[in-house]
């Protein structure tokens, strides 16, 4: 997918650039008002994420003028502000979700397949390994013709092995990749979710396989 | 918010003066008819008395050297015209008595008639004492005639004056009563009209005052809108102070945050990740104190002046939860609503609400095991009940009563990031809309339930 | 002053320690008599007594003592020697005025006295309860082929067209005796111009004066008197079976009305009886039987329009002027040498 990040902040916008990179998505950034315009002319993004507070104008204004373009792109307004005070206008304004500075990236990411969800999804983002076919986004996986929707952190670490099949990922990566900063959970904890993917993924042929000592990996099976 | 001590009305003050003027009046009013009336009646009481003495004294002639009178009826019954008073009379010729009463007193005085009143036969009398010079065969002689009269006649007249002077005094004082209530109630109309432009202006109207002002009020008014001016900037530089810190704060942390998830992810120490973590929850949990002490100072302020409306507590709640739904989906938390087919509408101040739900869900999410469920459930029978059932490790032993009050956290937490300030501020909103908020430990299986109780509208 | 046509019957009855001159005295004791009203009246017994009587009936506790004296002896007892008594009734209206304007006299109200007309009281303490008439009495006989006069100077034309048949036939009061008689002759010096000019033609006339109407009455009846004038109407009335041969005329020029009124002196001691009694008196217009047993016309609302000649004499302190020492004598002189002018 990719994203435009509207965001003065350069650090942060640096950052977050390298974190959308790490979830293998791309994310351009403009600085101030007048780049984005041109980047939405030059680009189609899949979701626009503002800033509100710009050097060059109010990112409420930018979105009133997006909305009234009819540009379809999804916003999603990242917002340093009280959450109750500027809830209501944003909504009104047109964004599509907002989400308050700071905040964990993969509640970002919660947000964003939400509002996807919502307005219908990426076109053709299902994936296709051995006979099973996977939708990152809306989280349904269809085994032997039979489509079965995956809970959130079923698709999540799903979504991981799909994004490189066959490689091995360690416990450690796929327990960051699936918990929150804020829970302490033990290694063992993503075995559960293994062990739930590899029943639904049973009269398939794709199978998640445990590497001794190093992790898991997707693969086909004979 | 009433004030405490009010000093008095200036309407009852204004009446109560008035009236007091008006009874003063009044009395001056009485006294000064009764002088007046009874002056004049003393008068004419004293002028027929020396009409009476005059024509006896004029009916007084000489006759072969002999002092004579012929009494004049008209004399006499001129007198019991009005009153029947008792009639007395004395002629004198150089001081012997010709006729007439002999032991009447003579009233003193120098020139024309000499009035006076005195003690005669038990009664009070009023009498006059008329000179007259008559030459009785070239000798002067003087005749002195003294008329009395008993003033039963004045006295009844007198008492009728009173009792009228009474009767006119008093309606005056109804009439200037009921018309002072009238001018103070006039003279209070425009203050009654200012105080209810101002009153009737919501707690965030702060613009300057228009209503019509008397020219007493102008100095007010001036400076209630010079005050609400500075009021306004104050405000809204706090607020802009507010905003720019919260923007200050949060853009750093929020850049921090991401580049220590970045690192996180690139590092392979298992002790170097975890130190990261820590770091990174030490932010969580500064932001999110940050977060929820702005939210309930705000919810303080807004307290003390609820902007009421009518609000649908069924899309109050589906909009929270829609809204949290991504964070539930984190931990694979099924957040159910339950609502009834009917509408339950509340009245009350939308943003509070608002921020008091989501405070509630935010919490149950934050405190539930992966793969639960919380069920949200709105029922309606007096009350409007807003049910939050999470299965969560529930509050533990902590005093239910006591995990509203600030900063205060169950005691099995201390590995979830949070301030403690949730249902703090949910308590407090539910208080200030006439409702509460209960908190009970499930019965059964583990987990807790939260309630918001708010009155029907 | 020839004839003094003094009653034959006056009786000098001294009861009152005061030496008063009574003419009649007569007791109406009570059964368990209670208490005692003592009356001091101008009015002849058999005049009064059926008033007496009928009050008694109506207060039966109550013993009467009437006495019966001459006005001038009632106003000399009561004003100079301070005689006892609880009621005085009196038709010698100046006299019961001067008793309560010289403060002689108690006060006193009760509805019933306050029903009263306006002229009929005065300072309540003068309270009129009858209302007599001064008339012309004429002898049938003399008047049978003359025209009977109806005003003063019809009369005085008669009397001056006719000396012969009425010379020695003219009575009237002795004002210098008869307290009626000088109230009559005052009040008639006041209203009617030819007052003095009536007073002469009967002088010389040589009227004869009386004291009091009775004799005149009995006079004229019995063919002494062919004209007397100013005569208590009343009486006359009362006297009228008796005396067939009189003809009473009223003047249709004006007529005196006396009042015969009831006084409560300072020396009273039976107050509440007192007033028993004026209450009484006061409601006499509601008993027509005593007003024809007595012939006293009771006191009633005048009607303007009713008999405008006849006038009733004012109560008040007017009643003082003819009293007056020197106008009396001035009165009586200028009357004297009218009436005695040989």
């Amino acid at each position: 997918m990719r994203f435009l990040l509207v965001e003065d902040n350069l650090k942060l916008a640096k950052a977050l650039c390298d974190r959308f990179a790490l979830e293998g998505h791309v994310a351009d950034h403009a600085e101030c008002l007048s780049d984005a315009e041109t980047a939405i002319r030059t680009v189609a993004y899949d979701m626009i994420l503002l800033d509100i507070m710009l050097p060059d104008g109010d990112g409420r204004e930018f979105l009133r003028s997006h909305r009234a373009k009819d540009d379809p792109t999804p916003v999603i307004v990242l917002t340093a502000r009280s959450e109750v005070s500027d809830r209501v206008g944003l909504l009104d304004l047109g964004a599509d979700d907002y989400i308050t500075k700071p905040f964990d990236f993969s509640e970002l990411q919660a947000r964003i397949r939400a509002v996807m969800r919502r307005l219908g999804g990426v076109a053709n983002n299902a994936k296709t390994y051995g006979d099973v076919v996977f939708d990152s986004t809306t989280g349904v996986l269809v085994v032997a013709g039979a489509a079965e929707q995956l809970r959130n952190r079923e698709m999540r670490l799903l979504e991981v092995f799909f994004a490189a099949p066959g490689q091995i990922f360690s416990k450690s990566h796929l327990m960051d990749r699936l918990f929150s900063f804020s829970e302490e959970v033990s290694e063992n904890a993503i075995e559960v979710y293994v062990g739930r993917l590899r029943k639904k993924l049973e009269p398939s042929t794709v199978a998640i396989e445990t590497v001794r000592g190093l992790g898991y990996r997707m693969v086909l099976t004979p | 918010m009433k004030l405490r001590n009010p000093t008095g009305s200036i309407r009852r003050r204004l009446v109560v003066q008035l009236g007091l003027i008006a009874a003063l009046l009044s009395v001056a009013f009485f006294l000064a008819i009764r002088v007046v009336a009874e002056g004049a009646a003393t008068d004419t009481q004293d002028n027929i008395l020396a009409a009476s003495a005059t024509s006896i004294a004029e009916a007084v002639y000489s006759d072969s050297g002999e002092v004579r009178l012929e009494l004049p009826y008209s004399a006499i019954t001129m007198l019991s015209t009005v009153s029947e008073d008792r009639v007395f009379y004395r002629v004198l010729v150089d001081g012997e008595t010709l006729t007439g009463y002999d032991d009447l007193t003579l009233p003193q005085g120098r020139r024309g008639p000499a009035f006076g009143t005195f003690e005669y036969r038990g009664e009070d009398l009023r009498a006059v004492r008329v000179t007259r010079m008559l030459s009785v065969q070239d000798q002067p002689r003087q005749v002195e005639v003294v008329v009395g009269q008993t003033r039963l006649g004045l006295s009844a007249i007198s008492s009728r004056i009173t009792t009228n002077a009474v009767a006119i005094g008093t309606v005056f004082f109804l009439v200037a009563t009921a018309l002072s209530f009238f001018a103070a109630q006039n003279a209070m109309q425009p203050l009654d009209h200012l105080a209810q432009a101002v009153a009737r202006r919501g707690p965030n109207d702060l613009r300057p005052v228009t209503a019509a002002t008397p020219t007493e009020l102008v100095p007010l008014v001036g400076g209630l809108n010079g005050f609400m001016g500075r009021l306004r900037q104050a405000l809204t530089r706090s607020e802009d102070l507010i905003t720019e810190a919260a923007h200050r704060v949060r853009t750093p942390l929020a850049t921090v945050r991401t580049q220590a998830e970045v690192i996180h992810r690139q590092m392979k120490h298992p002790s170097n990740k975890k130190a990261l973590r820590e770091m990174i929850r030490a932010v969580d949990e500064s932001s999110r104190s940050a977060g929820q002490l702005l939210d309930h100072a705000m919810v303080t302020f807004r307290s003390d002046q609820l902007e009421t409306q009518s609000i649908s507590a069924a899309d109050l709640l589906r909009d929270v939860v829609d809204r949290l739904q991504p964070t539930a989906e984190l931990k694979d938390i099924q957040v159910t609503l339950d609502l009834p087919p009917e509408p339950v509408t509340v009245q009350g101040d939308a943003i509070l609400l608002q921020n008091a739900v989501r405070n509630v869900l935010d919490n149950a999410i934050k405190y539930s095991p992966v793969d639960s469920d919380i069920a949200v459930r709105l029922e309606a029978d007096t009350q409007c009940r807003m049910a939050f059932i999470d299965q969560g490790r529930g509050f533990g032993q902590a005093d239910l009563a006591q995990l509203t009050a600030r900063f205060s956290r169950g005691s099995n937490v201390d590995d979830v990031v949070g301030s403690g300030l949730g249902l703090t501020i949910a308590d407090d909103v539910a208080r200030a809309h006439g409702g509460a908020l209960e908190i009970t430990s499930n019965t059964e299986g583990p987990g807790a339930c939260v309630t918001l109780v708010l009155p029907l509208s | 002053m020839r004839h003094f046509g003094f009653a034959a019957f006056l009786s000098l009855l001294a009861v009152n320690a005061n030496a008063l001159e009574l003419e009649e005295s007569r007791n109406y004791p009570a059964e368990a008599a209670s208490s005692e009203l003592r009356i001091l009246s101008t009015a002849d017994v058999e005049v009064f007594e059926p008033i007496i009587l009928a009050f008694q009936s109506e207060n039966p506790g109550v013993a009467v003592q009437y006495d019966v004296a001459s006005s001038a002896q009632v106003m000399r007892g009561l004003y100079e020697e301070g005689v006892s008594y609880d009621l005085a009734l009196s038709s010698a209206m100046d006299l019961q005025i001067k008793l309560a304007n010289d403060g002689l006299a108690q006060s006193y109200s009760s509805p019933a006295t306050q029903r009263l007309p306006d002229w009929a009281t005065w300072h309540d303490q003068v309270f009129a309860f009858t209302q007599e008439p001064t008339v012309l009495v004429i002898s049938k006989a003399a008047f049978q082929n003359t025209p009977v006069p109806h005003s003063r100077s019809a009369l005085i034309e008669l009397l001056r067209t006719r000396p012969e048949t009425f010379d020695g036939k003219v009575g009237t009061y002795d004002v210098r005796v008869s307290g009626a008689g000088y109230l009559f002759a005052t009040q008639d010096s006041r209203n009617s111009e030819n007052f003095w000019q009536l007073t002469e033609v009967m002088g010389r006339l040589n009227a004869r004066l009386y004291c009091c109407s009775g004799q005149m009455i009995r006079d004229v009846a019995d063919g002494t008197l062919a004209v007397a004038y100013n005569v208590l109407g009343s009486y006359a009335q009362s006297q009228l079976a008796d005396n067939p041969g009189i003809e009473i005329v009223e003047m249709d020029d004006y007529v005196s009305v006396m009042l015969r009124s009831a006084v409560i002196p300072v020396t009273a001691r039976s107050v509440t009886e007192s007033g028993a009694m004026i209450d009484f008196l006061a409601g006499l217009s509601t008993r027509p039987d005593l007003a024809a047993q007595t012939g006293l016309p009771p006191v009633e609302k005048l009607r303007p329009d009713e008999a405008p000649e006849r006038r009733p004499i004012r109560l008040g302190p007017g009643l003082l002027v003819f009293l007056d020492k020197m106008r009396r004598e001035t009165f009586l002189r200028s009357w004297t040498s009218s009436m005695e002018q040989r």
